[in-house]
């Protein structure tokens, strides 16, 4: 493990799976279907603590 | 409280006390005069403590509570109540520390009370006593409620509470002896690190198995905030805090990483626990408690998902911002700053959603101090992190390194969104807990914002000025090349911002005691009220608890 390798890889797939991450979550946070389930979670703290919740 | 117990519970409870006992007295006989030996002794009065406490109750009956229709809260209680403790002592200690840097004389001579001993006090006492007391207890009410289970154990969380609470005991005794080993907020020596790794491990597994229990198909945001903290934190403690023992019966330790390595690691350390102890746990408060007592969804759960994200990707490269100007290879210092500069975004998305969320509740934000507390921290939230941004740019920091812009950049984030979210939170929930109506006193809660307000603005405020006023000084030079000030006149300069932030922070500690009286005065005289809802959901009640489709 030198500098060089190191830092070689720090700047190739480091950069890269960083990007690829980020796309995946801003594809996954934005995915149209799946706004009725995030509505859903965001509500459920609100309405909870009655027994059953369902 | 340990009538809630079983027979079982309590009988692991006191084996429990019984081998930390003993682990105490190993200490205390390989130490001996050394600090590890004090500590053992400490470790011996803990859990001899724990141990009577315990004993005293073993042939209580056992308990006939249906444990599947109430969370289990008696740790959460505790644990707030440590919180306060812990705030009043190590504000208590931050405003004498300012006050020595005012006024020297007050250090009283002694070796233990020396700027350098009682400093970490305060910083671990804030951090980690008030900071970590808070989180452990929040994680435990928002896991249960979340997730619509009782928590996975009875005997665990106060495993998790009492483990971190002794942790925090060993590390404030060993500095005002000198124990050390100088990395900044990881100052306590192998054996509480040791010991810390287990209590934490507990503290994850414990998190874990109540969400495995869930009855809520999703997982709640906070949720992810609070793991996060969890499982940072426990990768950074174990890695910055490798270190071979000088020996097994003395304190002593040394890193296993040395020069440039060893402060790339301890700086990688350093800001990640800013983010993961005090940025993402507190995150996680923010999205719990300023919806729930504003009564209004978080604005946009989309946004909260992406920034959680966002700020663990980032957060965990930005640490050579710390180290600019130093040994370490430039392109390091440059990546940290550019991670520094993209932080800003899912920092202000958090930030921006929690406002946004009160947006059209701003007559609650006027009417509650305790949603104003919320708010408030979230403002502080962004204040601070687009500071951050700002001066981990290379040429700002030129002029911010070293001077007491960083102490107010510290305290903008420490106080105005740590402390204040903290205490937003405990108001939320201390009725709730002790099936109160409302807080004991309200007025108190109105004189706490006022306080704690005043106190931070004129804290920052304070360093603002002293430390550009400092670091232009610094950089001032003659005609003839020379610098125009000595370093002693850069102190006259300081000492007025200095009696002022001791001002601003005896505010700050004034309110934290109001909190504290008013806490203790609603559990012993505030009017009873049985609350009509929070209860877990029976698993049985209804279909699968987790349905296949989600
Ligand atoms: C009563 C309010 C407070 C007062 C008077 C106070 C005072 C101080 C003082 C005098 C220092 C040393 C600065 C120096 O070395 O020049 C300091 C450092 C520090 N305090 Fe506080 N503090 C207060 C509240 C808090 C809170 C609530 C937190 C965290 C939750 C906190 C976290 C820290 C940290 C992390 C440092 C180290 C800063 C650095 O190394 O740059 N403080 N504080
Ligand atoms: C986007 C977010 C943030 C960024 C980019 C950032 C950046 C920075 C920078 C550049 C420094 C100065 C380093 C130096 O010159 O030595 C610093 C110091 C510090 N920041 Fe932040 N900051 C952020 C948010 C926060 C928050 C929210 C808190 C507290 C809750 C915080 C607590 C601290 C502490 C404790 C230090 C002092 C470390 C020490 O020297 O002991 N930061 N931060």
């Amino acid at each position: 493990m030198t500098h060089e390798l190191t830092s070689a890889i720090a700047k190739s797939f480091g950069l890269f799976y960083l990007l690829a991450l980020s796309i995946g979550i801003t594809v996954y946070a934005f995915w149209p279907s799946l706004g009725k389930r995030f509505d859903k979670a965001a509500n459920s703290i609100l309405d909870d603590e009655d027994g059953p919740c369902r | 409280m340990m009538q809630r117990l079983t027979g079982a519970e309590r009988q692991l409870a006191l084996i429990i006390s019984v081998l930390t006992l003993l682990s105490g007295l190993a200490m205390a006989a390989a130490g001996r005069a050394d600090p590890l030996g004090i500590h053992g002794w400490i470790v011996v009065l803990f859990a001899g403590a724990v141990f009577l406490l315990t004993l005293g109750s073993i042939y209580d009956p056992e308990p006939r509570e249906d444990r599947a229709v109430s969370y289990y809260d008696d740790p959460t209680k505790v644990g707030l109540i440590l919180a306060l403790g812990w705030a009043v002592v190590g504000m208590g200690m931050g405003v004498w520390v300012a006050a020595q840097l005012a006024w020297p004389d007050l250090r009283f001579d002694a070796a233990w009370s020396s700027f350098g001993r009682i400093r970490p006090v305060h910083t671990s006492g804030v951090i980690f006593g008030f900071g970590g007391n808070a989180l452990i207890a929040t994680s435990f009410h928002v896991m249960q409620r979340t997730s619509r289970a009782r928590l996975a154990g009875h005997v665990s969380p106060w495993f998790v509470l009492l483990g971190f609470n002794l942790f925090c005991i060993i590390a404030a005794s060993g500095y005002l002896m000198g124990v050390t080993q100088s990395k900044e907020y990881a100052e306590p020596e192998w054996y509480a690190d040791i010991w810390l790794v287990i209590v934490w491990v507990v503290y994850f597994v414990l998190y874990i198995r109540t969400l495995a229990r869930r009855n809520e198909p999703h997982i709640y945001v906070a949720n992810w905030y609070y793991l996060a903290f969890i499982l940072v934190v426990a990768v950074l403690h174990i890695v910055n805090n490798l270190a071979v023992p000088a020996s097994l019966t003395g304190a002593k330790s040394y890193s296993a990483f040395s020069g440039v390595q060893d402060a790339m690691t301890q700086w990688w350390y350093g800001h990640n626990a800013v983010a993961f102890f005090l940025t993402a746990g507190f995150l996680g408060m923010l999205y719990y408690f300023l919806p729930k007592r504003a009564e209004r969804p978080i604005y946009s759960y989309r946004l909260s998902i992406l920034s959680f994200w966002g700020i663990t990707f980032f957060y965990i490269w930005a640490g050579s911002h710390h180290l600019h100007y130093t040994a370490l290879p430039q392109w390091v210092q440059t990546l940290g700053m550019t991670f520094s500069v993209m932080l800003l975004v899912p920092s202000w998305a958090s930030a921006g959603n929690a406002l946004m969320t009160l947006n059209g509740a701003w007559h609650k934000v006027r009417d509650d101090a305790t949603l104003r507390f919320m708010m408030v921290a979230a403002v502080f939230y962004g204040l601070s992190t687009f500071e951050g941004s700002f001066m981990a740019v290379r040429a700002v920091n030129s002029l911010s390194h070293y001077t007491d812009w960083t102490v107010g950049h510290v305290h903008a984030g420490a106080m105005g969104w740590v402390a204040l979210i903290s205490f937003g939170s405990i108001y939320a929930v201390v009725p709730l807990l002790w099936q109160r109506e409302t807080m004991y006193s309200w007025k108190l809660v109105e004189w706490h914002f006022w306080l704690a307000l005043s106190g931070t603005v004129i804290y920052v405020f304070a360093m603002w000025n002293s430390g550009i006023t400092q670091g232009l000084m610094w950089r001032t030079y003659t005609e003839s090349g020379t610098l125009a000030y000595s370093f002693t006149d850069t102190l006259v300069a300081m000492h007025p911002y200095y009696v002022a932030r001791a001002v601003g922070g005896a505010l700050f500690l004034t309110g934290a005691v109001l909190a504290l009286f008013n806490v203790v005065m609603t559990i012993r005289h505030a009017p009873e009220k049985r609350p009509e809802r929070d209860y877990p959901t029976s698993s049985e009640a209804t279909e699968p608890a987790v349905p296949a489709a989600e």
